[in-house]
């Protein structure tokens, strides 16, 4: 899309590239094992219409290897108290119809490859729903329950119960047929340069990861780790709680989580890292 | 009286002269990436502008490695290293280059730290929030501009 002067941002990427020589220009070479059983790809060759990247990596591979090794082992992630959370309210009944996530679905391993696969096409509903629409849907529907905040603290916790049963597939994320137009939206976004600081998605996470900005080493900032255990503010984060917290840092405004934009964001976002493993509930810092 | 009068016109019209010096964002007269004249008239203060390199709105070491900055911990590596640069460039170059580096590198991904308009969904600073109605302030004012390039002045090998 709208990409100029790709040769002089080269030529200054080769002059810190020169300049950074021994930094950490590229991702690393760890291999991520959880619980010394699910092994997750943590790097693949790009899908093709990840345009202007030739390989995909997890935002695992730019961690220290101190965050890394939280996200080892179950007993270690912070995460995990969050996941045991939702455990409890996915058998707990609530609203009017005594409904609970178990009465309909049972086990949540039934729920394994649920994850790899939202933001999906509903065809009923006529929408691109992501995982947490979905949870509100079922909430309101088949428990006549209330919605729950679309970032708050149960949404988060039961999106991690859910993505931990699929953990180490490869998203794989459907971007043609009635999805396809909400994916071109979720591109442009992508690539606009919003804010006082003028800066897209793109920026950062294409054309500047393994980077560092200021103390931050950048990655693609692929969602495939989602929700992330954050050391920094020490709890789950949604996806969109990160899209909001990068698009307000441009000095933009920005838009509210389960907008239809941050939808299509998320749908786009979430297909350049097709071929990655589900890895949430991870943790970053 | 009448002659009082006149000296304090006189000195109003002065203080108004000072002020009419400083050219807006939207007048920078942009030749080939560069701008030649000061924005304010008053020469720069490096020692100010060290530090508008590591903090605030220029946080320019964000991007850029500085070794005279070293003391500051954590310089980023988007842009090059800013060491020699005014072997590299003048001075009318760095004007342009700090006030708006996208006319000197077309698309760069510098921040425009002397323009008020043309933006998408401004925010109010870091809020997240819309922009108000109203003045924009450019991310550096014109005299803190003319401090970063006076600073960046003292970045020679030589
Ligand atoms: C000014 C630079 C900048 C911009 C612009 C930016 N980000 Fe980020 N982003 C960061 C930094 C720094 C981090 C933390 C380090 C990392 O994971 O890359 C981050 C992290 C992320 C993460 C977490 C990745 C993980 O593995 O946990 C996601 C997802 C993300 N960004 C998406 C986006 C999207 C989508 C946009 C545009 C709407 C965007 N970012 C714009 C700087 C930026
Ligand atoms: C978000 C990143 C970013 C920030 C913040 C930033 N710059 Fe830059 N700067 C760049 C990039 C990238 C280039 C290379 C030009 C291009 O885009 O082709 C550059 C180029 C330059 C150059 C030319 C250097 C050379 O050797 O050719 C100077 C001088 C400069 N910047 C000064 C500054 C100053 C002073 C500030 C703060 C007031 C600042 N920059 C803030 C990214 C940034």
């Amino acid at each position: 899309m709208n990409r100029p002067q790709t040769l002089t941002r080269a030529i200054a990427f080769a002059a810190a590239a020169c300049v950074a020589a021994g930094a950490n220009a590229e991702p690393d070479t760890d291999q991520l094992v959880v619980n010394e059983e699910i092994e997750m790809i943590t790097e693949a060759a790009a899908p093709a219409h990840t345009e202007n990247l030739s390989t995909v990596y997890s935002g695992w591979r730019f961690r220290a290897d101190e965050t890394q090794a939280l996200q080892m082992d179950d007993f270690e992630n912070p995460a995990m108290i969050f996941v045991e959370a939702a455990a409890e309210v996915w058998s707990t009944a609530d609203g009017t119809k005594g409904n609970s996530c178990a009465s309909c679905h049972e086990d949540v391993e039934s729920l394994r490859g649920v994850r790899a696969v939202y933001p999906k096409w509903n065809e009923a509903a006529g929408e691109v729903r992501t995982l947490e629409m979905q949870i509100n849907d079922c909430r309101e529907n088949q428990m006549g329950a209330d919605k729950w905040k679309y970032t708050g603290g149960d949404m988060t916790n039961m999106t991690a119960l859910i993505s931990s049963v699929s953990r180490g597939m490869p998203v794989n994320v459907a971007i043609d047929g009635p999805a396809q137009s909400m994916w071109e939206q979720g591109k442009e976004l992508y690539y606009t340069r919003t804010g006082q600081l003028e800066l897209s998605c793109a920026n950062c996470h294409e054309d500047s990861y393994g980077m560092m900005i200021r103390a931050d080493h950048l990655s693609q900032g692929q969602i495939n780790g989602f929700p992330t255990y954050r050391l920094k503010n020490t709890k789950l984060n949604s996806v969109h709680a990160r899209f909001k917290g990068c698009v307000r840092d441009t000095r933009a405004e920005t838009f509210k989580p389960g907008s239809a934009d941050f939808v299509a964001l998320e749908l786009y976002v979430a297909s350049r890292g097709n071929g990655l493993s589900v890895e949430g509930p991870s943790v970053r810092n | 009286m009448k002659i009082a009068f006149l000296a304090a016109a006189a000195i109003a019209l002065t203080a108004t002269g000072v002020t009419a010096e400083i050219v807006k964002p939207q007048d920078v007269a942009y030749v080939d990436g560069a701008v030649a004249t000061s924005l304010t008239g008053t020469p720069g203060n490096a020692e100010n502008g060290a530090v508008i390199m590591n903090k605030g709105a220029g946080n320019c070491i964000a991007c850029h490695e500085v070794t005279a900055l070293n003391h500051l911990p954590f310089h980023g590596e988007i842009g090059p290293m800013l060491d020699g640069v005014a072997d590299r460039w003048s001075e009318a170059e760095l004007r342009g280059i700090v006030a708006n580096a996208k006319i000197m590198f077309e698309g760069s991904m510098m921040p425009s730290f002397y323009k008020t308009s043309g933006f998408t969904r401004l925010g109010d600073a870091y809020t997240g929030k819309a922009h108000p109605e109203g003045e924009v302030k450019p991310l550096l004012t014109a005299q803190e501009i003319e401090d970063v390039v006076a600073y960046l002045m003292t970045l020679k090998y030589d």
